[in-house]
């Protein structure tokens, strides 16, 4: 066993090395352990976006050689024969979407205008907390609740239960991005309003909400863009239809319906309308994501510009 | 002149908060008219519902075992796939990725989330089945064959592709909410322990992940949630099959899936109620779910937003 007394009369450059060596042993470990995680979560950012690549890249390259004129403007050909396309499915979509805006749309602004004006602390916290539960319910119980709230009484599908379980999915989202937006309005505004006599309800429509108009177009469509490829909740509330819908209580065919029924069914020619129909969809909700982006940023300049 | 002004404001605020009682109504609503149908079934099968295997229309003998089952299995694999991806992703982004990389990463990222679930479940038809089938599945059953996970017939739908749909779907939200909590860790915590000598990756994991590890797994949660009440992708590619095997080549069935494919189809009374029971089960779970989930985000920029109130404002 080497001595303490001997430790420290060895020569001086041998230890000042072994210390060095040691010293570079673990930066080397620490430096290349450093590099292997920036390797890996880089490996990480790419296994996301290779599926992104993928879908987009299947969607431009299927989607497109099977859009055609036919696509838009034909009804979906009987089994067996080829050609047709999906405009009832395109057109009923579009009639939903309206149907889920007129629904969600003044309940979500009506809810968060009083949660951002109005509301004490705890009912705002029971109803902040009820539209996050909203939001986290899986879509088909809304299909459910549809079913069991219109399609039963009214014994049909229809246009309507449709619309209805959309409308009510973009509630929570609608709520929470007004109440956010009108909260961002400076209270000095609404102060000025007061000031100038008007009462406070004149203030929340002129000032408040005018001023978040942006913001609030925005959340209108965010959430029209979660449920516009929405299916689950169509299911057994809209149902689809091969053919034209001759009024809103009857059964309606919508784009999501009508791709997923054509993706699992064992004919070539419907698979290629499958694709077109999803390339259709995506341009439909991306568009939608455009308009809400466009108004956010203008909103966020509009904030930006009165500080 | 006072007293019309006071009226109109009256009015307006009580119209407003009736259509927050609204949102009320419905959640109250969705759990009477679900309890309400399915009652018949309830009453019927009692308990021995949730651990009944058979499911048979014809003789009307129900019980959801092997799609509660399938419902867990996917929904857990996927999260064991997508949380490291997911937040390896989150933490690519916010603390290496240079800032074109960043910016336009998150965009892509945004993009995947806005993809309908009947998107994914096409692509999954056409693209990931076949690639399960002929590469995936094989190689898993070459190499890793001995455990049970990984034995059986290869038919490239099963509980694995729904899996990993899942795990595509539910890698979006991951990384967001990781994201909002990495940006949450204070700047003065990584800088001592860069000043301390320590490499990047080592003030990840000492200051980033422990200091935001509660809201990850806030996120985590929320995103078994989604995975959770996913329909439609699911449907499409796990084969339907009512069966429990430990084998994740297998067909399953999902709770979702099980009502999207048959409520239309249902006939009789009692087999309709099943359904719906089941859409009760899902209700209730994704409420729990997300109350956890939230109750431990919010923990988390609770203790944000108080670091940020201690700090003199007047400066």
């Amino acid at each position: 066993m080497v001595g303490y007394a001997e430790t420290i009369h060895r020569n001086d450059a041998q230890t000042a090395s072994a210390i060095k060596a040691a010293f570079e042993r673990t930066r080397s470990y620490r430096f290349w352990k450093d590099r292997i995680a920036v390797y890996f979560l880089f490996l990480c950012a790419v296994c996301v976006l290779a599926p992104l690549f993928s879908i987009l890249g299947d969607l431009l390259t299927q989607g497109f050689s099977a859009l055609n004129l036919d696509f838009f403007t034909k009804l979906p050909k009987p089994v067996g024969e080829s050609g047709g396309g999906m405009a009832n499915a395109i057109v009923g979509t579009l009639i939903l979407l309206g149907i889920a805006l007129t629904v969600g749309v003044p309940i979500g602004l009506g809810a968060g205008i009083y949660l951002s004006e109005y509301a004490g602390s705890r009912f705002a916290f029971v109803i902040r907390f009820l539209t996050d539960v909203m939001n986290g319910v899986p879509s088909i119980v809304y299909g459910i609740f549809a079913y069991t709230l219109f399609v039963v009484p009214m014994k049909s599908f229809s246009a309507w239960s449709g619309g209805a379980a959309l409308g009510i999915m973009m509630i929570p989202i609608v709520t929470r991005t007004t109440e956010q937006f009108l909260r961002m309005v400076p209270s000095t505004l609404r102060e000025a309003g007061l000031a100038l006599g008007a009462p406070r309800w004149r203030v929340t429509i002129d000032i408040v909400l005018s001023t978040a108009k942006g913001g609030i177009i925005t959340g209108v469509m965010v959430a029209l863009s979660r449920v516009a490829g929405e299916t689950a909740p169509l299911l057994f509330t809209a149902f689809g239809n091969r053919f034209w819908h001759s009024n809103l209580t009857e059964p309606i065919a919508a784009l999501p319906i009508q791709i997923f029924s054509y993706a699992i069914s064992p004919f070539e020619d419907w698979h290629r309308q499958a694709w077109a129909g999803a390339l259709v969809l995506i341009f439909i909700v991306f568009l939608i994501n455009l308009i809400a982006n466009y108004f956010v940023s203008r909103q966020s300049k509009m904030f930006a510009g009165r500080k | 002149m006072k007293s019309r002004k006071d009226g109109g404001d009256r009015l307006f605020q009580a119209a407003m908060m009736g259509f927050a009682l609204i949102i009320v109504l419905l959640i109250v609503g969705i759990i009477t008219e679900l309890t309400r149908s399915s009652m018949l079934s309830i009453k019927h099968f009692g308990f021995s519902f949730f651990t009944g295997m058979t499911w048979d229309p014809v003789f009307e003998n129900f019980g959801a075992l092997p799609f509660i089952y399938g419902t867990l299995v996917t929904s857990l694999v996927a999260l064991l796939i997508a949380v490291p991806i997911g937040v390896g992703t989150a933490i690519y982004l916010a603390e290496y990725a240079p800032p074109f990389l960043r910016k336009s990463m998150s965009l892509l990222v945004d993009l995947l989330a806005a993809i309908p679930s009947v998107v994914y479940g096409l692509w999954a038809i056409f693209e990931l089945v076949p690639l399960m089938r002929t590469n995936i599945q094989p190689f898993l059953g070459k190499y890793l064959g001995f455990l049970p996970f990984f034995q059986g017939p290869n038919y490239g739908v099963g509980m694995l592709a729904a899996s990993l749909v899942l795990a595509i779907m539910i890698v979006p939200f991951i990384i967001s909410i990781s994201r909002e909590v990495i940006m949450t860790v204070p700047h003065v915590y990584k800088e001592a322990a860069y000043a301390l000598g320590s490499t990047r990756w080592e003030a990840v994991r000492s200051i980033i992940l422990s200091y935001g590890k509660t809201g990850i797994l806030g996120g985590v949660i929320l995103a078994l949630g989604r995975a959770i009440g996913e329909t439609m992708a699911v449907t499409m590619i796990i084969g339907n099959n009512v069966t429990i095997s430990p084998s994740l080549f297998s067909p399953g069935y999902t709770l979702a899936s099980v009502i999207a494919n048959e409520f239309t189809e249902a006939t009789g009374n009692l087999y309709l109620s099943a359904l719906i029971e089941m859409g009760l089960v899902l209700f209730i779970v994704s409420i729990i779910v997300n109350m956890i989930a939230r109750m431990l985000i919010w923990s988390v920029t609770q203790k944000q937003s108080t670091g940020t109130t201690l700090k003199p404002r007047a400066l």
